[in-house]
C-alpha cells in the first residue's frame, strides 16, 4: 500500500518522517548518554530538592495544576480574554440572539449584494 | 464488489434497511426496561449492523452508474422516480452519491462505538432503555440527514437528531447542568429548525415540490431564493457549531454523557453536511456566481478556529475544554469548504486548490470525527474514575489509567496537527490548499493549529502528569468496553494518519466529486 499523500504541492511520507524520528532519537541518545554525569546517584540525598533547608512540601501541594500553566499568555491577552468571556454569558437568550445578529447580516450580504 | 453476491432485492432496498434497523431498534428497547444489560447489547448489535449496512452501501453506490443510488419510498420498484403522467418527483425520495456515503459511514461508525463504550460507562445509570432507545434514535435522524434527497425530509430527519440529542444531552438530570444543557440545545435546535421550516416554505411556495434534485434545476437568482438561503446558511452554520453562533456546543458537549459527546459530534457534522448540500448542490446554480457564500464560511472558520482554540485555554472542566477545541476544528473545515465556494465560478482556479481545498475539508472532517470523538472518550473515561470535571483537582493519572492516557496522548497529538497523526495529514492539505487562495488564511489556521497543540500539551500536563495526588488513590483504569472503544478509535487514528492517501481514495475523492456534480444530481430531478 501507498503511504504517500500527494498534495498538490508536494507530498507526504510518515514513513520518511519515522526514519528521521529514529535517526534524530539516535544522535539525542548518544548525546545524553555521552554527557551524562558518571557522579550522580538516583535514591541518595543528592536528589533531593534544596529549599533553603526548609522541609519539602508534599507532591500534592507542589503539583502544576491546570489553573498555573498558561498564567502568564492568559494574563497577557486580559483585554481579548475579557471581551471572550463577555461573549459567553451562558443565557440562552444571548445564543438567539447572536444567531439573528449573525442571519441578519448574512441576509444583508446576500439579498443586498454587498 | 461484494453487493454483487448478495440477493439483488436485499441490494436495492439497502437505503431502507440502514435506517428502518436502527428504527426498529429504538422502539423495541424501551421493552428491556428491567434488563440494562440486555438494552446495551441489542443497542451495539443493531448500531453494528446498521455500520455493516453502511460498508454495503458505499460499496453499492460505487457499483451504481454515476456513482448515485435512488431509493423511491411507495414505488412498484425503489428506482422509480417519476410515476406515470408525472414530470417531476412527488414521492419520499433517498439520493445516496458519494458524500452521502462518507457521512452515512461515521453516522454508522460512531454510534456502534460509542455503543460499545457505554456498555461499561452507563451500566450505573437508570433509565437505560431510554438512554439507548434515543441513541438508536439519533442515529436513524443523522442517517436520514444524510441519505434524503428531499428537503422537507431533510427537516424532519434534523428534528429528530435534535430532540433525541437535547433529551441525551439532558439524560443525567440529577446534574442540573445537564439539564440546563440539554434545555438550551433544543430551545436552540427548535428556533434553528423554524428557520429551516421557514425557508422550505419560501421553496414551496414558489415552486411546488420539495425534491431537492428538481429545486436545484429551477432555483433563481431571484430575492426569496436568497432568503432561503441565508436562512438556511445560518442555520446549518448554527448547528455545525460555527462561532459566532458555538456558544451551545460546549454546554452540550460538555454536559452529554462521553459516548453521547462523540456522537454530538457527528450530529453537528451532519449538520454541516446539509450546508454543504444547500450550498453546492440545492443552490449550486446560483452559489457559482456568488463568492460572497463563500467568504461568509471563511470569516465564520477563522472566527471559530481563533475562538475556540482561546477560550479553551481558560476552561477547568475537562470536557467543556474539548468542546471549544470542536469549535476550532470546526472552524478548518467551514474555510476550507469556503474556499472551495469561494473559486466555484472560477475553473482554473478551482482545478489549481479548490478541489483540494474541498479535499482537505471532507478529509478533516472525517479525522475531527474519529479524533474528537477519541477526546471526548478519554475525557469521559477520566471523569468516570476521577469522580471530578475540573482539571485543577487532577493529576498523575498516567500512572493509575496509563491506557486511557495513551489515547488521550494520540488524540491529542492528532488534533495538534503532529505527525503521523490523521489530524496532521488534512491540516497539511488546508494549509497548502487555502494558503494559494489568501496566504492570510493558512496562516490564521497554523497558529490556531500552534494553539491548540499547547493547549492539549496543558490538559495532558495537568490531568496525566506528575505525581499521584491524594484526592485520585482510589482511581482505576476504565472498563474493558470502554478501552475496546477507544483503542479502535485511537487505532483510526493513527491508520488515516499513515494512510492519508487511501482514505482520500476511497471516502474523500468520490464525496468530492459528488459535491461538484450539479449536473448528475439534478438530472433525477424530473423535467
Amino acid at each position: 500500500m501507498d503511504l504517500t499523500l500527494l498534495t498538490g504541492y508536494g507530498f507526504w511520507n510518515p514513513l520518511l518522517w519515522l526514519a528521521f524520528l529514529l535517526i534524530f532519537g539516535g544522535i539525542s541518545y548518544f548525546l545524553w548518554a555521552l554527557r551524562g554525569n558518571p557522579a550522580y546517584k538516583p535514591g541518595t540525598e543528592q536528589v533531593k530538592p534544596f529549599i533553603s533547608g526548609n522541609p519539602e512540601p508534599a507532591k500534592d501541594l507542589v503539583h502544576i495544576r491546570a489553573r498555573h500553566i498558561y498564567w502568564g499568555f492568559v494574563e497577557g491577552l486580559r483585554g481579548y480574554y475579557s471581551f471572550a468571556r463577555k461573549m459567553h454569558t451562558g443565557d440562552v437568550r444571548d445564543y438567539a440572539l447572536w444567531y439573528l445578529g449573525v442571519g441578519v447580516v448574512v441576509l444583508i450580504l446576500l439579498v443586498g449584494g454587498i | 464488489m461484494i453487493v454483487e453476491y448478495l440477493p439483488q432485492q436485499f441490494v436495492q432496498n439497502l437505503p431502507a434497511l440502514i435506517i428502518a434497523i436502527p428504527l426498529l431498534g429504538a422502539f423495541i428497547a424501551p421493552l428491556l426496561k428491567k434488563h440494562g444489560r440486555a438494552a446495551a447489547g441489542w443497542t451495539v448489535a443493531i448500531t453494528g449492523v446498521a455500520f455493516l449496512l453502511a460498508i454495503l452501501l458505499m460499496d453499492y453506490v460505487r457499483a451504481s452508474q454515476g456513482g448515485m443510488v435512488v431509493y423511491v419510498f411507495g414505488a412498484d420498484s425503489p428506482g422509480l422516480t417519476l410515476p406515470s403522467g408525472y414530470t417531476v418527483p412527488v414521492r419520499i425520495m433517498f439520493q445516496i452519491d458519494g458524500l452521502g456515503v462518507l457521512m452515512a459511514f461515521l453516522c454508522t461508525l460512531l454510534p456502534f462505538l460509542a455503543a460499545v463504550y457505554s456498555v461499561g460507562f452507563a451500566r450505573k445509570e437508570t433509565g437505560l432503555e431510554k438512554y439507548y432507545a434515543l441513541m438508536m434514535l439519533m442515529t436513524v435522524g443523522m442517517l436520514g440527514m444524510v441519505l434524503t434527497g428531499d428537503i422537507f425530509n431533510l427537516f424532519v430527519f434534523l428534528e429528530i437528531n435534535s430532540i433525541a440529542g437535547a433529551a441525551l444531552v439532558g439524560f443525567r438530570n440529577y446534574r442540573g447542568e445537564a439539564a440546563e444543557a440539554g434545555f438550551k440545545y433544543i430551545a436552540i435546535s427548535a428556533f434553528g429548525a423554524l428557520m429551516v421550516l421557514f425557508s422550505i416554505g419560501i421553496l414551496y411556495g414558489k415552486y411546488g415540490n420539495l425534491n431537492i434534485a428538481y429545486l436545484s434545476g429551477v432555483i433563481e437568482y431571484s430575492r426569496l431564493d436568497l432568503i432561503a438561503l441565508g436562512l438556511l446558511l445560518t442555520t446549518f452554520a448554527l448547528k455545525c457549531g460555527a462561532a459566532p453562533m458555538h456558544h451551545w456546543v460546549p454546554d452540550a458537549y460538555g454536559e452529554a454523557p462521553g459516548s453521547i459527546s462523540m456522537m454530538m459530534v457527528i450530529s453537528s457534522l451532519s449538520s454541516l453536511y446539509a450546508l454543504i448540500r444547500v450550498c453546492f448542490i440545492l443552490f449550486g446554480g446560483i452559489v457559482i456566481s456568488l463568492p460572497a457564500v463563500g467568504w461568509i464560511l471563511i470569516i465564520m472558520g477563522l472566527i471559530s478556529m481563533l475562538l475556540g482554540a482561546t477560550m479553551s485555554l481558560i476552561q477547568k472542566d475537562i470536557k467543556r475544554f474539548i468542546g471549544y477545541q470542536a469549535v476550532s476544528q470546526t472552524g478548518y473545515m467551514v474555510m476550507a469548504i469556503g474556499v472551495g465556494l469561494a473559486v466555484m465560478g472560477d475553473p482554473v482556479a478551482m482545478q489549481t486548490y479548490g478541489r483540494n481545498a474541498l479535499t482537505a475539508g471532507l478529509f478533516h472532517l472525517i479525522n475531527d470525527a474519529i479524533y474528537m470523538g477519541l477526546l471526548f472518550l478519554a475525557a469521559s473515561a477520566v471523569i468516570y474514575a476521577a469522580r471530578t470535571r475540573n482539571m485543577d483537582e487532577m493529576g498523575g493519572l498516567a500512572r493509575k489509567m496509563p491506557y486511557t492516557a495513551v489515547f488521550f496522548l494520540i488524540g491529542a497529538a492528532s488534533i495538534g496537527g503532529l505527525p503521523p497523526f490523521s489530524g496532521f495529514a488534512s491540516k497539511l492539505l488546508i494549509y497548502e490548499s487555502v494558503f494559494a487562495f489568501n496566504p492570510v488564511l493558512a496562516v490564521v489556521a497554523m497558529v490556531t493549529s500552534i494553539i491548540a497543540l499547547a493547549a492539549f500539551a496543558k490538559q495532558f500536563a495537568a490531568v496525566f502528569l506528575g505525581p499521584p495526588l491524594s484526592n485520585l488513590k482510589r482511581v482505576r483504569e476504565s472498563p474493558r468496553s470502554m478501552l475496546i472503544a477507544m483503542a479502535v478509535v485511537a487505532f483510526l487514528t493513527v491508520l488515516f494518519g499513515l494512510y492519508p492517501q487511501l482514505v482520500i481514495d476511497w471516502l474523500v475523492r468520490p464525496a468530492v466529486e459528488a459535491m461538484l456534480n450539479l449536473a448528475g444530481y439534478g438530472a433525477w430531478g424530473g423535467a
